[in-house]
């Protein structure tokens, strides 16, 4: 057991620094110029002497665009998932039209909400908020499914109300498809955050800073800008998994062989 | 048939709604030349003068559709103001990127299966990959792909397409070559079958079902790689360069039909997938699902 985790770890860990190693070693053997592709060194550098910069644009972009927009996106989907699910008709007809729309291109409201809330965060997390909303309302409309006749049975032998039925028995079984949902929200909530930027931004925040820098031919800054997107993303969805272990330890995707 | 019920009423809704929105939104601006004039008008008037303007902030829904109309139908398609023009450019990154997608993602899902260590190595390494924002990296991508001596924008737009899309066809192969169970992989052992023959005959076919129910994700995921591609890029043709153009010149109508036009795309490249997806199942046996 305990070599089997090691080896979870060793693995792409070891296969992620012999791809540094091997970057590192190709840009000074080829002598690729830093306009075209900086050693990993040179990123690193770019980050320990800006890390002011990175900052704030984490700040702008992750925490105020993604962030903000993912939480209000993923409860306004919750919550419309649970006011659509009392109803027969709404869910006939709002399910298929919900499930087409969360197949669309919705980035390309970006330029639309840059228009509507201006240049700061607000039109970012407008964009992240009808980016989530979707996938969100689909799973947990699939997840408050997913009790069967004999639970829900029970519960009317209980003579439980709709109220305590939804926060006793058919919310919690929803959890692993709201998680679901979560994970695939943390993703396209940088995404949404980080496009809607490209269409006008205040001069801080991720993508305008990468914009900006590509036009000045600082790539190095440009990849540190990237290292922390990436390691926001994996983080944001590390957390929402880390969160999904402790409340839905008892499924049984969560099981784990002791 | 108690289907389209609801869904019409819904969609109806969703146009009431819409409408609203217009007459609501735009309807500042109407007020505001009326004062300037020192007019007070009427609701009917109101409701007209919202319904048509050249730069509304939210159109409304005849207003999207005739620009469409105008930007399918009326405008010669080499015209570089043809939605069908961008359209087909995008499309075009979109296929490639879905193409290199579905290479991609079956070659992974094969060496996953096989290896173990291949599977302890890149299986988290996919998941990474997906939660980096792959905006971020479109600008590296083109330059890269520049310096290699791609001169079109086609193939960092292809790149940035299938790295979004491999991977539901990753995960769904993976699912699918490890789905046979110990039954029939025994069986194929009291056959001599060799672990070659295992894969062709037993765990390749079995893949299938899970592979086409993979691509209707994978299309759709393909077509927002090739639309995000085209923003950072300095693209000028394509669906996501028509909303840039749009955004920079204040003109919402060149934005709204552009979104529309790419969620037409977007419900034609599903709908064609999902005709094939049943086709095949048919061809192999499958019962509808």
């Amino acid at each position: 057991m305990i070599i089997d985790r090691a080896l979870r770890v060793f693995y792409p860990l070891g296969f992620g620094i012999l791809v540094l190693i091997l970057w590192e070693i190709s840009v000074h053997a080829f002598n690729i110029p830093p306009a075209i592709l900086p050693a990993p060194t040179d990123i690193g550098e770019a980050m320990a002497n800006s890390t002011g910069t990175l900052f704030a644009d984490w700040l702008q972009t992750v925490v105020k665009g993604a962030l903000t927009g993912m939480i209000m996106g993923a409860l306004a989907g919750v919550a419309a998932a649970i006011a659509i699910d009392r109803s027969d008709f709404l869910k006939k007809g709002l399910l298929p039209v919900a499930n087409f729309v969360a197949a669309l291109p919705i980035v390309g409201v970006a330029p639309i909400m840059v228009m509507w809330f201006g240049f700061d965060w607000h039109s970012k997390a407008a964009v992240v908020v009808v980016m989530v909303f979707f996938p969100m309302l689909v799973n947990t409309l699939a997840g408050l499914q997913a009790t069967d006749r004999m639970q829900r049975d029970l519960m009317r032998t209980y003579s439980a109300s709709h109220g305590q039925t939804l926060a006793k028995l058919r919310l919690p079984a929803a959890l692993p498809f709201i998680f679901n949902g979560l994970k695939i929200c943390s993703t396209l909530a940088l995404i949404g955050a980080i496009v809607a930027e490209y269409f006008g931004s205040p001069t801080q925040g991720m993508g305008f800073r990468i914009s900006t820098e590509v036009g000045r031919l600082g790539i190095d800054m440009v990849w540190a800008e990237i290292a922390v997107a990436a390691v926001s993303g994996t983080v944001l969805y590390g957390i929402v998994a880390l969160i999904e272990r402790r409340m839905t330890f008892w499924h049984p995707s969560q099981r784990t062989g002791r | 048939m108690n289907r389209v019920v609801p869904i019409l009423t819904v969609v109806l809704a969703i146009f009431a709604i819409w409408y609203v929105a217009s007459f609501t939104m735009n309807r500042a601006w109407v007020m505001d030349q009326a004062a300037r004039a020192g007019e007070t008008p009427s609701l009917s008037e109101q409701i007209a003068g919202t319904m048509n303007q050249s730069r509304p902030v939210v159109p409304a829904p005849h207003q999207v559709a005739v620009e469409l109309y105008d930007g399918i139908f009326d405008k010669a398609v080499t015209s570089k103001r043809s939605l069908v023009y961008h359209g087909f450019i995008t499309l075009q990154a979109t296929l490639w990127g879905f193409a290199l997608g579905i290479i991609g993602g079956v070659a992974l899902a094969i060496l996953i299966v096989l290896s173990r260590t291949a599977d302890l190595t890149l299986m988290p390494w996919a998941i990474i990959s997906q939660t980096i924002p792959v905006v971020a990296l479109a600008p590296m991508i083109v330059i890269l792909t520049n310096a290699l001596g791609a001169e079109s924008l086609m193939v960092p737009k292809a790149i940035i397409a299938g790295y979004l899309s491999f991977f539901p066809v990753l995960v769904s192969m993976v699912k699918g070559l490890t789905s046979p169970d110990a039954m029939q992989l025994d069986l194929l052992r009291t056959y001599g079958a060799t672990k070659n023959q295992v894969f062709w005959k037993l765990r390749l076919p079995a893949s299938m079902p899970f592979f086409f129910a993979s691509l209707k994700i994978a299309v759709a995921a393909s077509l927002v790689g090739a639309i995000v591609g085209e923003l950072p890029t300095g693209a000028i043709s394509g669906l996501g360069a028509r909303m840039l153009i749009g955004s920079q010149f204040g003109n919402p109508m060149i934005m709204w039909s552009a979104l529309f036009a790419a969620a037409i795309l977007a419900a034609m490249l599903i709908w064609v997938v999902g005709g094939i997806e049943r086709v095949a199942s048919r061809a192999m046996g499958g019962q509808s699902a």
